[in-house]
């Protein structure tokens, strides 16, 4: 099954409903939306094509390799951006995509779950690095806000001789905790109320329900690992950051909301 | 006392403070702090909110470090001394009460895993607080028994030096008063105290010497009253 160009224009409709609604109340997001769209439909053409040129016949898988350090270098500036927050993020960050890429790619290509080439490597790299981006930002933040709600506690604890890991160990907890539940409830979930992404786009190309339905399976135990990884190593290290060497609590203080 | 054992000999529990700044945010809090805190009796900081005294207290057992100047206790610069050997020795209790999720047992076992039920009982017995409430959530206890659970939590370590920020500035008369003299008792026993506090009449209550801390600087000061305890 395929979409046509006339088809896609058409589909461009719908983001009209969406900035019609916005035009009706008054919203102002008429250009975000458009503007939103339209870097979108850039973006999965500007892929489309790298993925063209990766998977062509006799392409090196190096080159696959490479796109995926671009994926976590981008990933690692992007959670970043969105969690300025936590400091120095941005290692951090790339050393959590690194660890779930590999504990997830060991399990996944290593165990012969699927072959590993170019058509399997991308887009495997892909659902990992973007829920470990997500995963990233939400714990980061999380795992600040803990420390700076919770400071008076935290010094207390520091101030009876306890060392920075074993201090922060109940907040990190709580972040970690926070951060694993939503991915929890929508594994839960899958099936019943939604039709997760990677399944729709088989079925509507034409694969058997059963095939996409095990690749399904695969992708959410997947995600499930890759966000338990990633936000494991990014509370470790970002709890590195908020205290000093000598135990001392240095999280700056909430700003105003 | 118990645990005698493990303390380290003390020759000498004063803390010394020489050419101390701190800045925030681009302001002076202490300005060129030279300052000696004995170590016997309760050595108050007295001066307006904000004029430095918690940042003063918070550089005693290293929760905040000078940005110039040196910061000693019993003659040793607390950059060559162990944070958390030297916070086991200095112990603090905050302005508000940090109950630990739990009963009174578990915020003492934070502080001292190891302790048996006679020592648990011992310092409840010392702070005024019954030992009943050993199995109560924290949460439940009145501001009054907090503080002291607080105090507690502390005493168990076994610090030679309390450091207290206003304890009982959320407190009523009565517990302020039970807590004051908790405090005091263990002067007489001593353990060297620094009280952080504003209100002139306990001041006069609870210190032997005040320390004036104001406009970043401190100087000594005179206990108000003078007909203390």
């Amino acid at each position: 099954m395929t979409v046509s160009l006339p088809g896609l224009a058409v589909s461009l409709l719908l983001v009209g409903v969406a900035a019609g609604v916005s035009l009706a109340w008054r919203l102002g997001l008429e250009l975000s939306i458009l503007w939103a769209a339209l870097r979108a439909l850039v973006q999965l053409l500007l892929v489309g094509g790298v993925l063209v040129l990766l998977l062509a016949p006799g392409r090196s898988l190096w080159w696959s390799w490479l796109w995926v350090a671009a994926m976590i270098a981008y990933a690692g500036w992007t959670a970043r951006q969105r969690a300025p927050e936590v400091p120095r993020l941005l290692p951090v960050a790339a050393v959590s995509f690194l660890a779930a890429s590999a504990v997830t790619m060991a399990v996944i290509f290593g165990l012969g779950v699927l072959e590993l080439s170019a058509r399997t490597l991308v887009p495997i790299a892909g659902l990992i690095i973007g829920n470990a981006m997500t995963a990233t930002v939400l714990v980061g933040r999380r795992l600040v806000g803990e420390l700076q709600d919770k400071r008076d506690e935290v010094e207390a604890r520091l101030a009876l001789g306890q060392p920075s890991s074993e201090a922060s160990r109940p907040y990190l907890r709580a972040a970690l905790r926070s951060a694993l539940t939503p991915q929890i409830e929508t594994t839960k979930a899958t099936g019943l109320v939604f039709l997760p992404g990677a399944m729709t786009g088989l079925i509507l190309a034409g694969v058997d329900p059963v095939s996409a339905v095990l690749v399904q399976a695969v992708v959410m135990f997947l995600v499930l690992a890759a966000a338990a990884t990633t936000t494991t190593v990014v509370s470790l290290g970002v709890v590195r950051r908020l205290f000093t060497p000598d135990h001392r609590l240095v999280v700056p203080t909430r700003s105003g909301g | 006392m118990g645990r005698l054992g493990t303390r380290p000999v003390v020759t000498d529990r004063s803390f010394t403070l020489r050419g101390v700044v701190v800045r925030r945010g681009g302001r002076a809090v202490l300005d060129g702090v030279d300052v000696e805190i004995p170590p016997d009796g309760v050595t108050a900081l007295w001066g307006p909110s904000g004029a430095g005294k918690t940042t003063l207290l918070r550089l005693l057992n290293r929760l905040d470090v000078p940005d110039e100047g040196t910061v000693s206790y019993g003659g040793t610069p607390l950059d060559d001394l162990d944070p958390l050997r030297l916070r086991r020795r200095v112990g603090m209790v905050f302005q508000r009460a940090t109950p630990f999720a739990g009963t009174v047992r578990d915020n003492l076992a934070v502080a001292a895993p190891d302790a048996g039920d006679d020592a648990v009982r011992a310092v409840l017995a010392r702070v005024s607080l019954d030992a009943d409430l050993l199995d109560r959530d924290a949460e439940t206890l009145s501001g009054g028994e907090l503080q002291r659970m607080c105090l507690a939590r502390t005493l168990i370590v076994e610090p030679e030096a309390l450091l207290l920020d206003e304890p009982t500035s959320a407190l009523d008369e009565e517990p302020r008063r039970v807590f004051e003299r908790s405090v005091t008792d263990l002067a007489r026993d001593g353990i060297t105290v620094v009280w952080v506090g504003h209100d002139e009449a306990q001041v006069g209550r609870v210190a032997d010497r005040v320390l004036d801390v104001s406009g970043g600087a401190v100087t000594p000061g005179t206990v108000p009253g003078g007909d203390r305890r």
